[in-house]
């Protein structure tokens, strides 16, 4: 966790008070932001090893799986035959061996790894990079106090994260493998043992979430306590940065949300663990499967807007700034924000079309579901009233945010399509659904976050990221998301499920081989880009070109604060004059006014 | 207004120049009984679900079974008069009242212990009656549910014993309570959820 903040004069700190058990909000965010870096890595390695068994069914992986039989002649025995007895004898074996026996991967391989990859994609990567490291690193810098209500409380949350994904990790080496369910973890297949041969991999899946519940809700009652209680004098709700009004409404989600899943995967332990049968149906008394899927998914729709929402925040800041104008409807994104919010309480049914469901309360929640299209739509056409017509500049975070909302826009109206019960019975479990996921988390969420750390970054570390690499990053990655996901949608179309490790087994999949294979290279092409992204990150750290305190003439607090922003963020915490977005304002000079620039006529002494 | 004043020594001295309405800590505390809300409702939803799921409650395993409904039902008066008492506590500080403030503390934690006492002996005979973690929905339902709510509760009374030191060595004052005063809400709000488990797990 090294940076190079040589700056805080005053009362110089010792390493680790400074750079490893910190509680300035600073340090933690970028602790959550490499921590959800590093975990992008390993969620992203996992993909791209199914994408491997995707396009070439048992093949041996390219290098890491050419083995000696391999290598001489030039095919290999699989182990799909002996799966289950490897898998119980696992602990004589190398580890490699068992899952990827001559370098293929295994059937019961296979769900671990989609099941890992959405699992850490999604609590591990996108919650501790969008709420853990903006949501610290921001709150404080733009609401304009010293630092969070509750320091210790917010390292507290930052190391409970760092728990949970070490017992995640341990998960990859139990006997029997991990977790492989599903990021869902449906009951049975995730209450008994003996339906995926998974024995302590799930244990320490639903401890790992137990852990990380703990830290999203010591996180998110020092971010509403904060918010509400630590704003700097004018700041009021409605001068708020939308990122903050984002930030806040995903708080209450995940404060509200997470204790669901919490008490859902406690009875999952207490079935697993103490031999209750909550989630599996036996003749005397016994439980019901589908009240893990109501628990689940009243906390996992939710939490599908925690995943977003902060990007819309994100987008909200960027496409004013780089427009020179102010956003388009201010009110109407904020109570947009919270309407969707809202709604994502009642809508979970919709995951669950396929339950057996009784059809009129299908019918109730494809219409609450189709509901959220309206505060969504409320909310494009804002961003794209805010360019239309302003002084775009084309810059790396803009581009990001321009792409946000394309692909938010294909991602959603996907989703409308899924909503539609009758559409849904077609499509549900295909790679459409797939392709819906990927085009809102990363197509949106996920771009978000890449323009707002190439936006912050000067705050966050003094200097730029080099731009060149920042462009090749952001185009390799759009084309290649693109040429990942897009097929997607048509072989759903055509019936592709999903969570199958050979389509060549199914005779009308075999003509997706082609587009499968494509996918793939995509892919990987997707992955390599990444690297760019990383090396970039770090290398600026160091190297990058140095930034000036408020390098994109942008209006709100963060950017009033020195550069590197020293401890304690402010000389005197600012007073706040206006709102965040007056871009341009006519008969002005300069075509942007801090927030803390107070009003031209001294005259009256009022604020 | 300041016992959570951080050690990075940040945040509270010159933030707003108004006074706050309420302060950080009791803010905190608030919101986070909206999550324990929330754990509650979720396994109060586990458990009508699983018990509307069953045609006969309890299922025909345990038929016979009999919850102590009586035994319950004073310890759930003496919860409540915990609640009662720990008001008390904190209006006796409010007042600057140090000794009494001890005493109501004092009384409150004895009666969250004797509320665990009674319902771990309850539990005991449960089980020998037949009634385990293991005997289907019910019997696992019921521990889970209860239980969650004795950990609460067990809790609250290791925190109470904290606050109770805090005010035996003096440090608590009508200006400076907030230790008190958070310890207040949560005890409250695990004594007002009991009568709701009472009635949906004992009586109905």
């Amino acid at each position: 966790m090294h940076d190079n903040e040589h700056a805080s004069h005053h009362h110089e700190e010792s390493f680790i008070r400074k750079y490893i058990f910190s509680l300035d909000h600073k340090m933690i965010g970028k602790q959550f932001l490499i921590y959800g870096l590093i975990m992008f890595f390993v969620g992203g390695g996992l993909a791209l090893l199914f994408r491997w068994q995707l396009a070439y069914p048992e093949k041996p992986l390219p290098v890491i799986g050419a083995s000696p039989q391999y290598l001489e002649e030039g095919e290999v025995v699989t182990g799909v035959d002996k799966m289950w007895e490897r898998i119980y004898e696992s602990e004589k074996e190398e580890w490699l061996e068992v899952n990827m026996p001559n370098g293929v991967i295994e059937p019961a391989f296979y769900n671990m790894l989609f099941t890992m990859h959405a699992t850490i994609m999604v609590f591990f990567v996108v919650v501790p990079i969008l709420v853990g490291a903006f949501g610290n690193f921001l709150i404080p810098l733009m609401i304009g106090t010293r630092d969070m209500a509750f320091p210790v409380l917010n390292m507290l949350s930052f190391w409970l994260a760092v728990v949970a994904a070490i017992v995640m990790a341990i998960g990859f080496f139990v006997p029997g493998g991990h977790a492989a369910a599903g990021w869902t973890g449906y009951a049975p297949l995730s209450s008994d043992p003996q339906w995926t041969g998974v024995d302590w991999g799930q244990n320490l899946w639903a401890i790992s979430l137990l852990i990380q519940g703990f830290s999203s809700l010591v996180g998110s009652i020092n971010y509403i306590t904060t918010i509400i209680n630590m704003r700097a004098p004018g700041m009021t709700f409605f001068r708020m940065p939308l990122v903050i009004w984002s930030l806040f409404i995903v708080a209450i989600l995940l404060l509200l949300a997470f204790p669901v899943l919490s008490s859902a995967l406690a009875l999952l332990i207490f079935d697993r663990l103490a031999g209750t049968t909550f989630f599996t149906a036996t003749a005397e008394g016994g439980g019901d499967p589908l009240l893990w899927q109501h628990l689940f998914w009243f906390f996992g729709h939710p939490e599908v807007y925690i995943l977003i929402l902060p990007g819309m925040g994100i987008a909200s800041e960027l496409i004013p700034v780089f427009s020179r104008k102010p956003v388009f409807g201010y009110r109407s994104m904020v109570y947009a924000m919270i309407a969707i919010a809202f709604l994502g309480w009642i809508v979970w049914g919709h995951h669950m079309f396929q339950s057996g469901m009784r059809p009129a309360l299908g019918s109730a929640f494809m219409t609450t579901t189709m509901l959220i299209a309206v505060p969504s739509a409320i909310k494009t056409f804002n961003w794209l009233g805010t360019m239309f017509r302003g002084s775009i500049r084309f810059t790396t975070p803009m581009l990001h945010a321009i792409a946000f909302v394309s692909m938010f826009v294909i991602g959603g109206l996907s989703g409308i399509y899924m909503a539609n019960t009758p559409v849904d019975i077609f499509i549900h479990d295909t790679y459409y659904i797939v392709a819906h996921i990927h085009y809102v988390v990363f197509g949106g969420s996920l771009f978000a976050i890449f323009g707002g750390i190439v936006f912050w970054f000067p705050k966050m570390y003094g200097r730029y990221m080099n731009d060149t690499l920042s462009k090749i990053h952001f185009w390799l990655t759009f084309a290649a998301f693109n040429c990942t996901f897009f097929p997607m949608h048509i072989l759903g179309v055509g019936g592709h499920m999903r969570r199958i490790s050979n389509p060549m087994q199914y005779e009308f999949l075999q003509t997706f081989e082609g587009m499968n294979i494509f996918i793939t290279m995509s892919a990987f092409t997707l992955g390599f880009a990444q690297l760019i992204l990383v090396f970039n990150f770090f290398w600026s750290i160091y190297r990058g070109k140095v930034a000036e305190k408020n390098p994109w003439h942008v209006n709100t607090l963060e950017w009033e604060a020195p550069t590197p922003v020293p401890h304690g963020n402010f000389g005197q915490i600012p007073t706040v004059y206006r709102g965040p977005y007056e871009y341009s304002v006519p008969g002005e000079e300069a075509d942007w006014i801090p927030q803390a620039q107070p009003e031209h006529v001294p005259a009256t002494s009022g604020d | 207004m300041s016992p959570d004043t951080p050690i990075g020594g940040t945040s509270a001295p010159d933030s707003p120049s108004e006074a706050r309405p309420i302060s950080n800590a009791r803010l905190g505390i608030l919101i986070l009984l909206g999550a324990e809300m929330m754990l509650f409702s979720g396994l109060i939803g586990a458990f009508l679900v699983l018990r509307m799921g069953n045609i006969t409650w309890p299922p025909p395993s345990h038929i016979d079974l009999r919850l102590p409904r009586a035994v319950t039902g004073i310890n759930t008066v003496l919860l409540i008069l915990s609640g009662y008492t720990m008001f008390q506590a904190l209006r006796a500080i409010q007042k600057d009242r140090v000794k009494q403030l001890r005493n109501w503390l004092l009384l409150t934690g004895t009666l969250g212990l004797l509320f665990l006492v009674i319902q771990g002996g309850e539990w005991v005979q449960l089980v020998h009656n037949g009634l385990t973690l293991q005997s289907g929905v019910y019997g696992g339902i019921f521990y889970v549910l209860i239980g969650c709510h004795a950990v609460h509760v067990l809790g609250a009374v290791i925190w109470l014993l904290i606050v109770f030191g805090i005010a035996v060595a003096g440090r608590f004052s009508a200006v400076h309570h907030i230790g008190v005063e958070t310890c207040t809400i949560y005890w409250i709000f695990v004594v007002a959820l009991w009568p709701i488990l009472y009635v949906l797990v004992y009586l109905l």
